[in-house]
């Protein structure tokens, strides 16, 4: 069995995190808000910090078991960490920093990451991308059965972040190990993994692929963490098929859910389209009435926030509709992208 | 008012810049230099100079190799009883040299607490080189041990655990890491731990004596000779001086080069990416 099997209960500030997941060779992403455990995991992963129970095995080795007190050293599992912040040796060349673990491989990693032309520099020298490179390259010169990733993208500028994700996204996949990642960012998990988790207060509350995650989240903190917006309202059947959900903030919606009560209506921004009046024979059902209250640009797209509502339409479409702070619009969405979700525990992002 | 303030603040400058400065303008030029060369020859001074180098020698060369290690556990581990040791290390620093002295006599000393023992064995200790030995590491330990302490805490953890999950195990980490990055500042301690050494003179006059040729270090020959041969007192304190100076400037130049190596791997990418 070449896979990372997981179960665990890590002590982490505050709180215990418990997690039980098998990694093939896959990559999967665990993804919560900032202080959900997600670094202890992987800490405790590589040896270097130390869960209060569980079991962890590794391609048929056993490097954690807390019944049969098993423990194995860092230095004794077989395991590539990239840290958040790369902790690359700042004293040694790129050379000598891929080397540490393993020199035989060194020429053949260099060659493979782009990085050969850096092999004298010192980590000081390189930009944020290439430091990444070179710490990937590290972890795997010593030819790791699994390998960690500690919030890949967050030590990069925002504008390098996408081609560094797409970049390192390809390589995990050749290298055809068990990965897993931690990260807060959701485009990151979706952009990276085949499968993602998602960790909220110390507790895995989904697994799945990212399509299936934002098709059908569990509960509202994975809806948001997904990207969704949550509006809070009260559920009834209508005879016809369809549940009429009155918002808190005034206005009704209909949704192809069933649901009936207190509920969270899940809408995704791109699944919104706004227009300044209500087109009567266009297909949406739900029309959502408010004045835009901010415009954020997000790549070439802008969000933009009609009340609780958040749609993302193309900067064109910004442009056409005069879209500004203030103008009255009317966000349009259609009853079957409208998803009701119980309400019980909301994320506090 | 604020002319006024800095006025004050001016004089005050000036006059302790005069105060330090004037024993050591006197010091040049109560000796002419080819007197210096003169009394540089005597056998006082040339004994005397020859033992303290060798006893301080000895006696730093012990101190970096059992208070390094002492350091970085010092300063990587907590345990029970950290903040006691901690303590107990920087207890000379504070220690009247004088004290020491008597302390070291009374625990090594022919009929005290160890001495007793060690003479049984054939060793004696009390005013022989070893004695200056052991003065000199007991008051110079603690500039050393300090600065190595601070020196290893400086080092991001996340490096030492890099390194580890590279299948470094405990002595490579050492050695490969965490030494190379608290270089600089163990340099930096090294050389203030043995110029207080070079120094020392209480705990050694009172636990070592003051024999020309055996134990009389350069200090103990300046108080010996300052009645009897002023030259030579003065030839050795021009010495000690420019020594002092050469070192000080070492150690300006040192925390350069010590804040090149132990930066944090991470700072935001000043460069884009390639």
């Amino acid at each position: 069995m070449d896979a990372l099997r997981v179960d665990l209960t890590v002590p982490a500030r505050g709180f215990d995190v418990g997690l039980a997941l098998d990694v093939g060779r896959e990559t999967v992403a665990l993804v919560g808000p900032s202080g959900a455990g997600k670094t202890t995991v992987l800490r405790a992963i590589a040896g270097l910090a130390r869960p209060a129970r569980g079991r962890i095995e590794c391609d048929g080795e056993i490097w954690f078991d807390s019944d049969a007190r098993v423990d194995r050293r860092p230095e004794e599992r077989s395991v590539g960490l990239v840290f958040q912040d790369y902790a690359l040796f700042p004293h040694l060349s790129v050379e000598r920093n891929v080397g540490f673990g393993g020199r035989a491989r060194v020429d053949d990693l260099l060659e493979r990451f782009g990085i050969r032309h850096l092999a004298r520099a010192r980590p000081r020298e390189l930009s944020g991308g290439e430091r990444q490179r070179v710490a990937l390259a590290r972890a795997l010169a010593r030819e790791p059965k699994a390998l960690l990733l500690d919030e890949p993208t967050a030590a990069l500028d925002a504008h390098t972040r996408a081609g560094v994700r797409a970049e390192l996204g390809e390589l995990v996949r050749e290298l055809g190990l068990p990965a897993l990642l931690v990260t807060h960012d959701f485009e990151d998990a979706a952009a990276l993994a085949d499968r993602v988790g998602v960790l909220v207060e110390g507790e895995l509350r989904q697994v799945a692929t990212p399509a299936d995650l934002v098709a059908s989240p569990a509960d509202g903190f994975v809806a948001s963490l997904a990207g969704g917006t949550l509006v809070d309202g009260v559920a009834r059947r209508t005879g016809d098929g369809l549940t009429e959900v009155r918002l808190e903030a005034g206005g009704t919606v209909y949704s192809t859910d069933e649901a009936s009560g207190p509920v969270s209506v899940l809408v995704y921004p791109w699944e919104v389209s706004l227009g300044l009046h209500a087109v009567a024979d266009e297909s949406a059902l739900n029309h959502v009435h408010g004045p835009v209250v901010s415009l954020a640009l997000v790549g070439n797209r802008v969000r933009v926030r009609v009340g609780e509502l958040t749609a993302e339409v193309t900067a064109a479409s910004v442009e056409r509709l005069g879209l500004a702070v203030g103008r009255p619009v009317v966000a349009s969405f259609k009853a079957t992208a409208t998803r009701l979700l119980p309400r019980a525990s909301r994320l506090r992002l | 008012m604020r002319a006024a303030t800095l006025a004050v603040a001016a004089l005050a400058t000036a006059v302790a810049a005069a105060f330090l400065l004037l024993p050591l303008l006197a010091l040049f030029l109560r000796v002419p230099p080819g007197d210096l060369f003169h009394a540089a020859r005597s056998s006082v001074f040339r004994d005397a100079l020859v033992v303290s180098l060798k006893t301080s020698a000895i006696a730093h060369a012990c101190v970096l190799l059992v208070g390094t290690p002492a350091a970085y556990v010092l300063a990587r581990r907590r345990f029970p009883g950290r903040a006691a040791v901690l303590t107990l290390v920087e207890l000379p620093l504070v220690l009247p040299p004088a004290v020491a002295g008597v302390a070291l006599l009374a625990a090594f000393g022919r009929y005290q607490l160890l001495g007793g023992t060690l003479h049984a064995l054939g060793i004696t200790v009390g005013f022989t080189q070893a004695a200056v030995v052991l003065a000199v590491a007991f008051v110079e330990s603690p500039f050393y041990v300090r600065g190595a302490v601070a020196a290893f805490e400086a080092v991001d953890d996340d490096l030492l655990a890099a390194a580890r999950t590279l299948g470094a195990g405990p002595g490579r980490v050492f050695a490969r890491v965490a030494l190379p990055l608290a270089a600089g500042g163990l340099a930096a301690s090294s050389a203030l731990a043995l110029a207080r050494g070079l120094g020392e003179f209480g705990a050694t006059i009172i636990f070592a004596g003051s024999l020309q040729g055996v134990t009389q270090t350069l200090p103990l020959a300046v108080y010996a000779q300052f009645e009897t041969n002023f030259d030579v007192a003065l030839a050795i304190g021009t010495l000690f001086v420019l020594a002092g100076a050469v070192l000080l400037l070492l150690l300006k130049l040192a925390p350069a080069w010590t804040r090149s190596a132990s930066i944090s791997p991470f700072r935001p990418a000043a460069s884009t990416s390639a």
